[in-house]
């Protein structure tokens, strides 16, 4: 194999990579998705209250 | 505007990047780039294909993911709305039916593909493809698998074992389709693409120890199997037609006009991202194709064949079908290896398949209001006319080439140029740039934007044109002295005047439930 072969195969297979290790680092390193932006039904606690007790 | 959109939705952020880089992941990164690569001059080929790489395949998955969130987010998950949706035209959802079209087709001839696959996998299990060291019985096995001797080879009695594993692989995709975008395709992609990764390595690994196989043959090493591969032709760069296959090698690889990043771009919310998601996908399934399809095949093909590995790299079926399994037999554990490698095919073909179904089911849910039982039973009626069609008529497999030809190259070149002119010219770059960076975590340089909106196009038209010029003379002659290539194009002009029916119906419904009001009324 020639230099230039190596050459072109190492910084091909390297490119690649260093891309795919930077983007799923920074996929699997983001925070976790918000609670308001799940679709759960926000939490509705029924206390019997009346506007018109008083 | 509270737009009313279909609930589906994927589960995780890393889900539906596992399932755009699983649909991306076919047999064309393991078999087709690296045929590609050392026919159009080695390393230097990759010159060409890192530029069509940054000036078409990762703008262009940006604006498609852009574009299909877009339309997911006001209530259509199929290209058709989506059309209307970006260009708030009623009328462009008839352009909309290509996109149904090409991953329709597509299907019908990749399931078959997928079958060989799985197959291939099975007969390594029994240990009945180990059939030494003569080229000559591969392709006689594989001839005889696939009927190419004749028309009707397969229906023959006793001859149809493909049939078996077809109808497995078929039912298996409406199956998992069946259980929904989450639940069927996220799920099943979670598992596949971690296991295909795995397989390829090993097999990898197994290539990279076998040093010198044959020690009669001294030159036929590692070393100069990766040369053969990667060695630069830097001649090669002159000629029009290695620019022409880098950027096509690009353009399917990352599925780029297959209308299936926009459906699956739809079902995603408001505030999840697009950019770095989409660049991920990209980077998986060029680390599939550079990393793992590059350093396997061609060497491993070189070490025990030698030089007349070359004669396979214009095939992808001859690589993938003769010359692999050639070189299992001989290969130390190559029972074992050649299972890995054909059931790695398998998944990656199936990731593939899940996800030209998927954008054709979503306009028969939401264009037709047909429930999801319905809509894939349909779905199943029309992909198993077209499955059977492509397996009858399997004479030095015409059918299949023919469609691949004026749908799986020339169609997807048309639905391309229609998604980078409505990003580009229609919704505008500007509008184009807000909705991309909506909760983004990497910012697209701006450079992008132009890039999109006249160099991509200019490359577009230009591959387009090439490819006319270059390989459409053959094809058009056979129109008239082939009678199955001329039946196959009139097979998909009829499925396309269907789907442009279909497209009608659907328009007169939504029209009905005032959605395109809605959409033309929308500031």
């Amino acid at each position: 194999m020639q230099p230039i072969g190596w050459l072109l195969m190492i910084v091909s297979v390297g490119s690649v990579l260093t891309l795919v290790s930077f983007c799923l680092f920074r996929v699997l390193t983001l925070p976790p998705i918000d609670v308001e932006d799940l679709n759960i039904a926000p939490l509705e606690i029924d206390t019997h209250d009346r506007r018109d007790m008083d | 505007m509270g737009w009313k959109t279909s609930g589906e939705s994927w589960g995780t952020r890393i889900g539906v990047i596992l399932a755009v880089a699983g649909s991306a992941v076919g047999l064309g990164n393991f078999l087709r780039f690296p045929g590609n690569a050392a026919q159009n001059g080695g390393g230097a080929f990759m010159i060409p294909y890192f530029i069509a790489l940054l000036l078409l395949g990762i703008p262009l998955c940006w604006a498609e993911w852009t574009m299909g969130r877009y339309g997911g987010l006001r209530g259509f998950n199929s290209a058709p709305g989506i059309f209307v949706a970006l260009t708030k035209n009623r009328y462009s959802r008839y352009l909309g039916a290509v996109a149904l079209l090409v991953p329709l087709i597509i299907y019908m001839y990749y399931v078959v593909i997928e079958a060989w696959c799985l197959g291939y996998a099975y007969f390594y299990l029994t240990g009945e493809l180990m059939k030494g060291a003569e080229p000559q019985a591969y392709s006689d096995f594989f001839g005889g698998y696939v009927g190419s001797g004749s028309d009707g080879f397969l229906y023959e009695t006793g001859r149809g074992r493909v049939f078996y594993f077809l109808i497995f692989t078929f039912f298996l995709n409406f199956v998992l389709i069946y259980r929904g975008v989450s639940k069927g395709i996220e799920t099943f992609c979670k598992f596949a693409l971690p296991i295909m990764a795995i397989c390829a390595i090993c097999v990898l690994i197994r290539v990279f120890t076998l040093g010198t196989p044959n020690p009669d043959l001294p030159d036929q090493n590692l070393v100069n199997g990766l040369g053969f591969m990667w060695n630069p032709d830097f001649e090669k760069l002159k000629d029009p037609r290695t620019w022409l296959a880098a950027a096509g090698q690009i353009f399917f690889s990352l599925s780029v006009g297959f209308g299936i990043i926009l459906n699956y771009a739809s079902y995603l919310k408001r505030k999840d991202d697009v950019v770095l998601s989409s660049l991920t996908a990209s980077s998986m399934n060029e680390f599939f194709e550079v990393c793992l399809g590059g350093l396997i095949t061609i060497p491993a093909a070189f070490m025990f064949l030698g030089l007349s590995a070359g004669q396979f790299t214009g095939s992808t079926f001859g690589m993938g079908f003769v010359a692999l399994p050639n070189v299992f037999a001989m290969m130390p554990f190559g029972r074992f290896f050649g299972f890995l490698w054909f059931f790695m095919l398998f998944l990656a073909a199936i990731t593939s398949s899940l996800s030209m179904l998927q954008p054709v089911i979503a306009f028969f849910e939401e264009g037709l209001g047909l429930k999801r039982h319905a809509s894939v039973a349909f779905l199943m009626l029309i992909t198993a006319l077209g499955g059977g069609f492509v397996v009858y008529f399997s004479k030095d497999l015409k059918a299949l080439d023919t469609m691949d030809f004026w749908v799986g190259t020339m169609a997807i070149f048309v639905l391309a140029m229609i998604q980078s002119f409505i990003y580009g010219w229609v919704l505008g770059i500007d509008k184009g740039e807000r909705e991309a960076h909506v909760g983004a975590h990497l910012r697209i340089p701006r450079f992008v934007q132009y890039i999109l909106k006249f160099v991509t196009p200019v490359y577009l038209v230009s591959i387009f044109v090439g490819v006319l010029w270059f390989s459409s003379r053959d094809y058009f002659e056979s129109l008239t002295k082939n009678r199955v290539a001329g039946m196959s194009v009139a097979f998909i002009t009829i499925v396309f005047l269907f789907l442009l029916l279909l497209t009608h119906i659907a328009g007169k419904r939504w029209e009905t439930e005032g959605r395109f009001a809605e959409i033309e009324n929308e500031k």
